[in-house]
């Protein structure tokens, strides 16, 4: 733990914020939740266009999953109607369970593949479902447009 | 987090800092009220929703006290029951549509906000068909535009228009209706719908209680004025039930027409979807082409969350979304360094992101100067606007407005929640009488051109006061998109 920690903290004293770029709602389908794929021009030095791809996909999937219509979310439906919507306060919706698997493959894919890349995804949760915000680092210490960060392991032990 | 400075005791230290540390709620631009530290959500003006619950309670008040008795007496015990769980249901739901975050969408954070502009000027040089801020997706075979919210600085999502009353982007924009005091959007309609339809049958279940209560009393000759007489609550209730009654049934019809064709009022109105004369044709790409798949979508479907997250906390130096006023921002940069090993992971990369992106995000200058100068996000910092304001979490003296046309208090807006009187309407025939009922509706209207626009909240169902507006139905035909 005390090697990741003091490896993070060097990502974080020698990488900076360089630039965010940011993955906008694909609306081909309706108002259901889905990033578009399109690989942006500016992680292309950064990361592999398929891991890219297969995040993304993964997340769409998840929303896919939480917005999909058929006989839970009905049953649900008929029982918050019969008890007059006071069932959502007490139980956790399934859209909310699905938010937090959503939240933990974020973390997940941070520490494994983003961060030691010098990249860092924003759940798109906290950016209203807008886009999905992937910040990019850049090396502290080298200039212009290095596109290195310190080596981290990256995973850390919870 | 402890603070670095010796503290008398470390948890101490971090509960004063967690009492210390604002809520997002506090700091939400759009004008509305926060109670129970953010649990609850109310516009800030309540319109007329005082005048609703009181109506409600006062007429199944009278019920209970003056018809019940009679006609537990002579009909069947079941009568107040019913009454009661109609009542019951009435108000809760009406509580849920009033209380609970319509939709809204938060603003796009300064970062996000300079990316939008970025992409527009360089399509501005490019594109020469549409207007500049405006975005053509094609959903479901559909050319739908998207407009920019030049208040919550982004492109909004389909079906998401800006509340004028609210000042908040809203998601699956219905309407803001004053008698529930709230907009009516994706996340509430199913409480509204619930609300007009159980309304409808408690309104309908009262006036049948009342009138076969009068007409038994009424009875062996003793005439009507008897009765009343011996029956004063029954009268108001008459009067009350007989003219809502006409307006709820009506509105819970237009609604269930909505609800089958998956549109909104504020769609309808427009006349986003239907054909034109003369273009090419347009049809409705949200909804599913089956009544039944339309009607489960929109009520039974998953609940979604709320957007706004209003009970998190501030990051500690981190100004949240476009025009944030100056907050005060604690020193704070070196301390979360130290401590971050304490937080998870996540909170690790997250605070090095957040650090970094205080100065960057906040260019109005802080009370403090944050360490890491040497970053080029923003070629442009996000400008200030000035229409932020923190909603206070005490009440103000709320609105009533009685009166639909309630004059504009900025001239910055834009998205036009429209204002529709219902007066009379027959719910069978939906689609045949759905164009001579919008005739006999009487509105002000003015479209939604994505650009500074007024417009005065929207009142439906009225439930005795019938208040004519002269339509502007032409002009919005003639500014559809």
């Amino acid at each position: 733990m005390a090697t990741e920690f003091h490896n993070l903290q060097e990502l974080r004293q020698s990488a900076s914020l360089a630039n965010k770029v940011f993955i906008q709602r694909d609306y081909s389908e309706g108002t259901t939740c889905k990033f578009q794929t399109k690989f942006p021009s500016e992680l292309e030095t950064r990361i592999e266009r398929s891991l890219f791809e297969d995040t993304v996909k993964t997340l769409n999937n998840y929303y896919a999953e939480a917005e999909k219509i058929g006989g839970q979310s009905y049953l649900e439906g008929c029982l918050a109607c019969a008890t007059a919507y006071l069932i959502f306060l007490c139980i956790e919706t399934r859209y909310e369970k699905v938010l937090k698997k959503i939240a933990k493959y974020i973390q997940e894919q941070n520490e494994k593949i983003y961060a030691p890349r010098g990249l860092l995804i924003t759940d798109p949760i906290e950016r209203g479902m807008r886009v999905v915000e992937i910040s990019i680092y850049e090396d502290r210490g080298s200039s212009g447009s290095s596109s290195s960060s310190s080596s981290v392991s990256g995973s850390t032990t919870r | 987090m402890a603070a670095p400075s010796h503290p008398p005791a470390p948890a101490r230290a971090e509960e004063e800092r967690q009492r210390r540390r604002r809520r997002k709620w506090q700091v939400f631009p759009g004008k509305n009220r926060f109670y129970c530290d953010g649990r609850v959500i109310v516009a800030r003006k309540s319109g007329v929703m005082p005048l609703t619950l009181g109506l409600i309670l006062i007429t199944s008040g009278l019920f209970f006290v003056f018809d019940c008795p009679f006609l537990v007496q002579h009909l069947t015990v079941c009568v107040p029951f019913i009454g009661g769980v109609l009542f019951v249901f009435v108000l809760i739901t009406l509580l849920q549509t009033t209380l609970s975050d319509p939709g809204i969408m938060p603003r796009a954070t300064p970062d996000e906000a300079a990316d939008i502009e970025k992409q527009i000027d360089e399509s501005g040089s490019t594109s020469h068909q549409s207007p500049p801020r405006t975005r053509e997706v094609v959903i479901n075979g559909q050319l739908v535009k998207l407009k920019y919210c030049p208040t919550c600085k982004m492109f909004r999502p389909p079906r998401t228009s800006h509340c004028r009353v609210c000042d908040n982007c809203v998601e699956r924009f219905d309407h803001h209706c004053p008698w529930v005091g709230n907009c009516v959007g994706k996340r509430n309609y199913r409480f509204f719908y619930s609300f007009i339809v159980f309304l409808s049958f408690h309104t309908a279940f009262i006036f049948g209680c009342v009138t076969t209560h009068l007409a038994l009393r009424a009875q062996g000759g003793k005439g009507l004025v008897f009765a009343l007489q011996e029956s004063p609550g029954s009268a108001v209730e008459l009067v009350v039930c007989f003219f809502s009654v006409w307006s709820i049934v009506g509105l819970s019809g237009f609604h269930t027409y909505l609800v089958a064709s998956n549109r909104t009022t504020n769609e309808d109105i427009k006349g986003s979807w239907s054909a034109k004369t003369g273009g090419e044709p347009v049809t409705n790409p949200y909804s599913h082409r089956n009544v039944c798949k339309n009607c489960c979508s929109i009520l039974c479907g998953p609940m979604p969350p709320s957007l706004i997250d209003r009970r998190g906390f501030l990051p500690e130096d981190e100004c949240v979304q476009t025009g944030g006023k100056d907050m005060e921002l604690p020193v704070v940069s070196t301390k979360t360094e130290i401590n971050v090993c304490a937080q998870g992971t996540k909170g690790l990369l997250e605070s090095a992101a957040r650090s970094p992106l205080l100065s960057s995000s906040c260019p109005q200058g802080k009370p403090h100067s944050c360490p890491d100068n040497h970053l080029t996000v923003l070629p442009h910092p996000a400008p200030q606007s000035a229409n932020i304001q923190p909603a206070p979490p005490g009440s103000s003296a709320p609105h009533r407005t009685k009166t639909h046309n309630s004059p504009p208090q900025r001239t910055k807006t834009h998205g036009s929640p429209p204002q529709r009187t219902k007066t009379h309407s027959s719910p069978p025939q939906r689609t045949k009488t759905h164009s001579s009922k919008r005739r006999k509706h009487t509105e002000t209207h003015t479209s939604n051109s994505g650009l500074e626009d007024i417009a005065p909240p929207t009142s439906v169902d009225p439930e005795r006061q019938r208040h004519k507006h002269h339509r502007h139905h032409n002009r919005s035909k003639t500014q559809r998109h």
